[in-house]
C-alpha cells in the first residue's frame, strides 16, 4: 500500500508542478488556495467531528490583514502569508475558547454568528476599505529577491511561474502540516474524539484542549489559504469573509469526501471548476450550488474519494474470502 | 449625548417589533429542533418565501391569472401564505429530510442550508436585491396611533400585538393542550410515544410544516415594514441563530422571552451607540456563552 501511495503523491507532485503549462495558470492557483482552505476546514470537520459554519472569518480575516500589510508597510509577501496565518491562528483561538464546550449544532451556530461578527467588522473598520475592499495588493519579491509579479512569455502565453511555484510551495507545505497532524498520535486521538467523545474522556484525554489544537490549526491553514489568495488575486473583499464562503467550503469537503485526505483537494476542484464554468449564469451559480449541497446530503455522503475508498475497501474483503 | 425620554421609548418600540419576528422565527426553530433534532438553516428562506407570496399574491397573481384587477389582499395572505409555505415544508419533509433521522444530526443542518441557497437564488434571479415595497397594507391599518407619550404607526402596533398573540397561542397550544402534550411527550421519547398508538411520523411532519408555517406567518407581517427582498433571509437566519444560543432551546416561553427582549436590547443599542446596532446580539451572545454556556434558559447536554 504505502508503494502506491507513493507512487501517487510522486504523481500528483510533477502533475502540479507542470499544471501552469497546461491550464491557465491564475486558475490553477486558485484552485490550490482553495484546496488548501478545504483541507483546513476537513481537518476540523472530518477528523474532529466539529461543523464550523465560520471558516471564512480565518479565510477573509487573514485575506484583509495580509493584503493590508503587505500594501501598506511594505512587507514581502512570504512574511505577509505568514502573518495573516498567526493573526487567523489567533482568531481561531479566540473562536475555539468560545466554541469548544458546545457540540453539534451549536456549535455550527456559534462559529457562523461570531464570523458574522468579522463580517461586520470587515464592513465598518476604516482599514478594510468597506464594500470596495482591499484592491492593488502588490505581488511583491519573495524574500525580497524574486518578483513575484514577473510574467513569463512562452510559446506566447502569459505564465506568472515566479508566483505560481510560490503559492504551491505554500500549498505543498500547508498539505503536509495537515496530513501529518492527521497521520500523527494527536490525529488518532482527534478520529477518537469524532467517533466516541465521553470514551476519549475517560481514557483521560484532555479532550477539550485537543480540539482547541485542532481549531487552531485548522483556523491557520483556512488564514494561510486567504493570506495566499489575496495575493494571487491582489485583492481582500468582503465577499471572502461572508458566510457563502463558509457555506462553499463545507460543499467542497463534503461533495470530495468528509474526513479523507485528498476528498478538499478533489471536492475543491469540482466547485471552483463548476463556479467557473457556470459564472454566466449570474445568480443561478447559488442554485446549483444549494441543488448539489441536496443532492450530495441525500444520495452522496460519501463523497468522490470516499466513495473510491468504500470499492476499494469491499474489494478487499472480497478478495480474501 | 443628550438622550429624549422620547426617542428611547421609540426605539424601543421598534426594537420589540423586531424582537418580535425573532420571537417567532426562534420559537419555530426550537420546536422543529424538539422533535426533528435538526436545526432548520431554510427558516430565514420561508420567512423570505413567507413575504414573496404576499408580494406575488398582490401583484403578480392577478395579471397572472388573467384579471388584472384581482389582488390578494393582506388578509387572505395572512392565512394563505403560511398554509402555502407549510404545504411545501410538508412536502420537503416527507421527500427529504425523513431520510436523514438516522444519520448525524449535521446533514439536516447541511440539506437545509442548501434548500436556503436554492430558494434564495432563484428569487435572486427575479427579484431586486435591494428590495421590492408591498403595497397592500389595508386602509385601517395605516397612519399613525396617539400612544400618549409618542405617535406611533398603526401597523407597527399591529404587527407587535399579532406576533405576540400568536406566540402566546403556540405556548399555550403546546404547554396546556392534549395536542401540546403529545409534542411534548415526542420530544422527550418518541419510541415510546409511538408504542401509545400515537403517529409519531404524522406528527413529526406536521410538526416540521407548522413550524415553517410560523416563520411565513411572520414574513407576512414583515413585509409592508421592510421591503421584500431575496436577502431578508439569511440576514435574519445567523441573528435568529445568535438569539436562540442565548436562550438555548429548552423551552418555548424563554425562546420568547429572549426574542423579545434582544429586540429590545437592539433598539436601545440604535440610540446609545448607533454603529454596534448591527453586533450587539453577537456580543451578547458571546457574554452568555462565557457565562452559562448552555444559554439562559437551556438544558446542560
Amino acid at each position: 500500500m504505502t508503494s502506491v501511495n507513493r507512487k501517487l503523491w510522486t504523481a500528483l507532485f510533477l502533475l502540479g508542478m507542470v499544471a501552469p503549462f497546461l491550464l491557465y495558470p491564475v486558475f490553477v492557483m486558485q484552485l490550490l488556495c482553495f484546496a488548501l482552505f478545504a483541507c483546513a476546514f476537513n481537518l476540523l470537520t472530518g477528523y474532529t467531528g466539529l461543523l464550523s459554519f465560520g471558516h471564512a472569518a480565518f479565510f477573509g480575516g487573514a485575506a484583509y490583514i495580509t493584503g493590508y500589510l503587505v500594501k501598506n508597510t511594505g512587507l514581502t509577501p512570504e512574511l505577509g502569508v505568514l502573518v495573516g496565518t498567526l493573526a487567523a491562528g489567533m482568531m481561531g483561538y479566540i473562536f475555539g475558547i468560545l466554541t469548544i464546550r458546545r457540540q453539534g449544532i451549536y456549535f455550527a451556530m456559534i462559529t457562523l454568528a461570531l464570523a458574522q461578527v468579522v463580517f461586520f467588522i470587515a464592513l465598518k473598520s476604516p482599514f478594510t476599505g468597506g464594500e470596495d475592499g482591499l484592491q492593488d495588493i502588490p505581488r511583491g519579491m519573495f524574500l525580497g529577491l524574486i518578483d513575484l509579479g514577473h510574467t513569463y512569455h512562452i510559446a506566447g502565453k502569459p505564465l506568472e511561474l515566479n508566483l505560481y511555484y510560490f503559492v504551491f510551495a505554500v500549498f505543498c507545505l500547508g498539505f503536509w502540516i495537515i496530513h501529518r497532524a492527521i497521520h500523527s498520535p494527536f490525529g488518532q486521538v482527534l478520529k477518537a474524539i469524532r467517533e466516541n467523545e465521553p470514551r476519549a474522556i475517560s481514557l483521560g484525554y484532555k479532550v477539550e484542549r485537543l480540539k482547541l489544537l485542532a481549531f487552531v490549526l485548522s483556523a491557520s491553514l483556512a488564514g494561510t489559504a486567504g493570506a495566499t489568495k489575496s495575493i494571487v488575486f491582489q485583492l481582500a473583499s468582503l465577499t471572502d469573509v461572508s458566510w457563502h464562503i463558509s457555506g462553499e467550503v463545507i460543499l467542497m469537503t463534503l461533495l470530495g469526501g468528509l474526513g479523507t485526505v485528498l476528498g478538499p483537494v478533489v471536492g475543491a476542484f469540482t466547485v471552483v471548476t463548476l463556479q467557473s464554468e457556470l459564472s454566466a449564469l449570474g445568480s443561478w451559480v447559488m442554485v446549483v450550488i444549494g441543488a448539489t449541497f441536496v443532492v450530495c446530503v441525500l444520495a452522496f455522503r460519501r463523497g468522490f474519494v470516499g466513495e473510491v475508498l468504500e470499492k476499494i475497501r469491499i474489494r478487499a474483503i472480497k478478495h480474501n474470502e | 449625548m443628550h438622550l429624549s425620554y422620547q426617542m428611547v421609548l421609540a426605539q424601543l418600540m421598534l426594537g420589540l417589533n423586531n424582537g418580535a419576528f425573532y420571537a417567532i422565527l426562534s420559537l419555530g426553530l426550537a420546536v422543529i429542533f424538539g422533535l426533528l433534532n435538526i436545526i432548520n438553516f431554510a427558516h430565514g428562506a420561508f420567512y423570505m418565501l413567507g413575504a414573496f407570496v404576499a408580494l406575488i399574491g398582490y401583484t403578480k397573481l392577478g395579471p397572472l391569472l388573467g384579471m388584472p384587477d384581482f389582488h390578494m389582499n393582506y388578509w387572505a395572505a395572512l392565512l394563505i401564505s403560511p398554509l402555502v409555505v407549510g404545504l411545501l415544508g410538508v412536502l420537503i419533509e416527507k421527500t427529504m429530510l425523513k431520510r436523514l433521522y438516522k444519520v448525524d444530526h449535521l446533514y439536516g443542518l447541511l440539506l437545509t442550508f442548501g434548500l436556503a441557497l436554492i430558494l434564495q437564488g432563484i428569487f435572486t434571479n427575479y427579484f431586486n436585491v435591494s428590495g421590492t415595497s408591498y403595497n397592500g397594507k389595508p386602509e385601517i391599518l395605516r397612519g399613525v396611533v396617539n400612544l400618549k407619550f409618542m405617535m406611533f404607526p398603526t401597523y407597527r402596533l399591529w404587527s407587535i400585538g399579532l406576533s405576540l398573540g400568536v406566540c402566546f397561542v403556540t405556548w399555550f397550544a403546546i404547554e396546556r393542550t392534549k395536542l401540546g402534550s403529545y409534542l411534548r411527550a415526542g420530544t422527550e421519547n418518541p419510541g415510546l410515544v409511538q408504542a401509545f398508538g400515537v403517529n409519531v411520523p404524522l406528527m413529526i411532519t406536521l410538526t416540521y410544516g407548522f413550524g415553517v408555517g410560523l416563520a411565513a406567518f411572520a414574513g407576512v407581517v414583515a413585509a409592508p415594514i421592510y421591503s421584500v427582498s431575496p436577502i431578508m433571509g439569511s440576514e435574519m437566519i445567523i441573528t435568529v441563530f445568535a438569539v436562540v444560543v442565548i436562550g438555548g432551546m429548552g423551552s418555548i416561553m424563554g425562546s420568547i422571552w429572549t426574542g423579545l427582549s434582544l429586540g429590545m436590547l437592539e433598539g436601545l443599542t440604535k440610540v446609545i451607540y448607533p454603529p454596534a446596532a448591527n453586533t450587539v446580539i453577537f456580543f451578547m451572545m458571546i457574554l452568555v456563552l462565557l457565562i452559562k454556556p448552555a444559554g439562559l434558559f437551556g438544558k446542560e447536554q
